[in-house]
């Protein structure tokens, strides 16, 4: 059976820590876009924690939410494009190959999580982080759309080893830099088609709810929270 | 009407209308330095886009779309003066149509050239801009149809392909009687154009058929056009721009600015090449009548639009309504009710105060309103997406306001040149019947 990956993150876990934020930066060759673009909105967070807050001032609660690609089953960035830079792959994945795209934004205006960024300069890395590269990711050009893949490139050196290895990809052995740096443990990855999978058992849980889902785009990141 | 052209010895109809032809003033050639400046200027900004990146614009996330698509949609719209006006009058056989239709139809092709250069000049990679074409390439791989932005090649294309040849069938007969011409080059390019055109009976067939199968054509062509590019927009889950009207919404906006356009440039050409005996008060009469129609239309589909939106009280849509409304867009979005239906309303809706003054001065509030129309349309949606952590604002850079304005210059310059080159008027329109000729 095909595999379909996904995520469920426990908001009522999430301390809004950001080390998910970093960490992703560092396994994916993230650009750094300098306090000038960050502040016009031309940072590249292919993850970033939204931030909530409920009651009036003093009594206010915050609530963090990580926002990522959703890999959505029926993804409205998908269609839109003219020259098949995104699309879905056979595990679900939603994916963006970068020497396809012209950068005509339209995947972005209609992504409903926002979540798609844009290199608009060649990419930059201040002094010595441009040594840091991770050799598995390709680094993007200047013009192309980018964002979130689920670390493909680790999805893809696991199954490598373990047909090497000559064992099956269990449950847990693959995981996104996010999940793997996240303290409180508020982040699972698997497989959803695979009823044992614990990201499969968490996305049957009471808790479970999935961003913006009247939109009917069928994320495959699922939030845990308690309800009110 | 006292005075329509018609009742003129043809032999004085060419010559009023063949004389722009010779002669260059000091006010063209000012006029042309002056716009040619202004394109070059926006090059040298385009030309720093292609080098340093998009970075260069007011663009940024999630504001991916500003001032470039605006002026893509604007253009497109102006685009549907010539054709669109040209065809429905060649189609009624409205005999005033005559001095309008040439004037017309050549802002379309020179609007279509430039509308056609945003949807490049927004690309991230623009250089790129060929592999949206269905060609067998190196990579295997056909575009996407199901991207409206493939409807929009397609479609845009298709239409200015339809809509040159639509200006160039009507031009044969007058570059004909210019084959004659004194000076060498004018003399080998018209005769060159005519294709040979001896004005024998089965010609005149052959154009005749021509002409009314092109209009029949690139009527449909046109509305879906515009209905095409309506749908990059509607196509989409974004708030208030997902909207079923959006097509026939974009139509109407089109023709309405395209009406406006026509007007203004219209009466340019009136007083600076004293066509006064041709462009009358008829003419303009007529077309601002049009024109007021189009303006209550628009803003019967503008109300439709936003009252269904404020009654249906959706929060992701009530975002980007109350921005428009309420907030930053506010003084914009009041302008452009202001500029796009009050005015008209007023200067052409009372007819004691309808004249060609007013005309072009309601003309030229439409083109401010139309453009704002779009600027209203595309900005606030994206500035304000469903997940509201993701709102921003968006200024345009200096590179995308020099790019605007050379487009409006190119648009003078290219007008400029044409009517230099042919006569602006179609001169054998005039030409008495053979049978009435004594």
């Amino acid at each position: 059976m095909e595999r379909r990956w996904g995520m469920t993150i426990d908001l009522d876990r999430c301390t809004g820590c950001q080390a998910c934020v970093v960490a992703c930066h560092a396994e994916n060759n993230l650009p750094v876009s300098g306090p000038v673009e960050a502040a016009k909105g031309r940072a590249v967070h292919w993850i970033r924690v939204d931030r909530y807050y409920e009651g009036t001032f003093p009594d206010v609660k915050v609530k963090y939410m990580p926002v990522m690609c959703q890999h959505c089953d029926d993804a409205p960035c998908e269609p839109v494009c003219p020259v098949y830079a995104t699309y879905h792959n056979a595990e679900g994945l939603n994916v963006q190959v970068y020497n396809r795209c012209v950068g005509t934004f339209y995947c972005a205006n209609n992504c409903p999580y926002t979540v798609r960024y844009f290199n608009w300069f060649e990419p930059e890395w201040p002094e010595p982080l441009q040594l840091h590269h991770n050799p598995d990711v390709a680094v993007r050009p200047g013009g192309v759309m980018e964002k979130c893949t689920f670390c493909i490139q680790r999805i893809k050196r696991t199954k490598q080893d373990a047909a090497q290895e000559g064992r099956p990809v269990v449950d847990g052995d693959v995981q996104p830099a996010c999940v793997q740096s996240c303290p409180a443990e508020a982040m699972t990855f698997g497989d959803l088609n695979d009823p044992n999978s614990k990201v499969s058992r968490l996305a049957e849980s009471g808790r479970a709810t999935r961003l913006l889902e009247e939109l009917g785009t069928k994320p495959k990141v699922i939030y845990l929270q308690r309800g009110k | 009407m006292a005075t329509t052209p018609e009742l003129l010895p043809y032999g004085r109809i060419r010559e009023d209308l063949f004389r722009p032809l010779s002669g260059v003033s000091r006010n063209y050639v000012l006029a042309t330095v002056v716009a040619f400046v202004i394109g070059a200027a926006g090059l040298v900004a385009w030309g720093h886009q292609l080098r340093s990146g998009m970075g260069v614009t007011g663009l940024r996330r999630p504001v991916f779309w500003g001032f470039y698509l605006v002026n893509f949609v604007f253009w497109i719209g102006i685009s549907h003066a010539g054709t669109l006006i040209s065809a429905i009058l060649r189609l009624t056989d409205a005999a005033w149509r005559k001095p309008v239709t040439r004037a017309a139809e050549a802002i379309t092709v020179f609007a279509l050239m430039i509308g056609a250069m945003f949807p490049i000049i927004h690309l991230g990679r623009g250089w790129l801009f060929y592999w949206l074409f269905p060609y067998p390439n190196g990579r295997m791989l056909w575009p996407n149809f199901r991207s409206p932005l493939l409807w929009d090649v397609t479609a845009i294309t298709t239409y200015l392909t339809g809509s040159v040849i639509y200006l160039y069938l009507p031009l044969i007969p007058d570059l004909a009687q210019l084959a004659e011409h004194r000076t060498l080059w004018r003399r080998t390019l018209y005769r060159t154009l005519s294709l040979g055109w001896t004005g024998s009976d089965r010609e005149w067939h052959a154009l005749e058929r021509a002409m009314k199968l092109m209009a029949g054509m690139i009527l449909a062509v046109a509305v879906s056009v515009h209905t095409v590019v309506a749908w990059d927009f509607a196509m989409t889950v974004a708030p208030m721009w997902h909207s079923t009207i959006f097509g026939p919404y974009f139509v109407t906006g089109a023709i309405f600015s395209g009406i406006a356009a026509l007007i203004v440039v219209l009466a340019a050409l009136r007083k600076i090449l004293h066509l006064e005996f041709y462009l009358t008060r008829h003419h303009f009469n007529n077309l601002a009548k049009l024109l007021l129609l189009m303006s209550l239309l628009w803003f019967y589909f503008t109300m439709a639009e936003n009252l269904t939106v404020w009654y249906g009280n959706d929060p992701g849509e009530m975002a980007v309504f109350a921005a428009r409304t309420r907030a930053r867009y506010a003084p914009y979005f009041w302008t452009m009710v202001l500029l796009n239906f009050v005015v008209p309303l007023v200067l052409l809706g009372i007819r004691r105060l309808r004249t060609i003054r007013t005309a072009t001065i309601a003309s030229a509030c439409v083109l401010v309103g139309m453009w704002l129309e779009r600027y209203l349309i595309i900005v606030p949606t994206l500035a304000n997406p469903r997940l509201a952590s993701a709102s921003s604002t968006y200024t345009p850079s200096w590179v995308e306001l020099a790019i605007t304005a050379a487009t409006f210059a190119a648009m003078v310059m290219l007008y400029m040149v044409f009517s230099k080159l042919f006569p602006i008027i179609a001169v054998w329109e005039f030409k008495p019947h053979p049978l009435e000729e004594e």
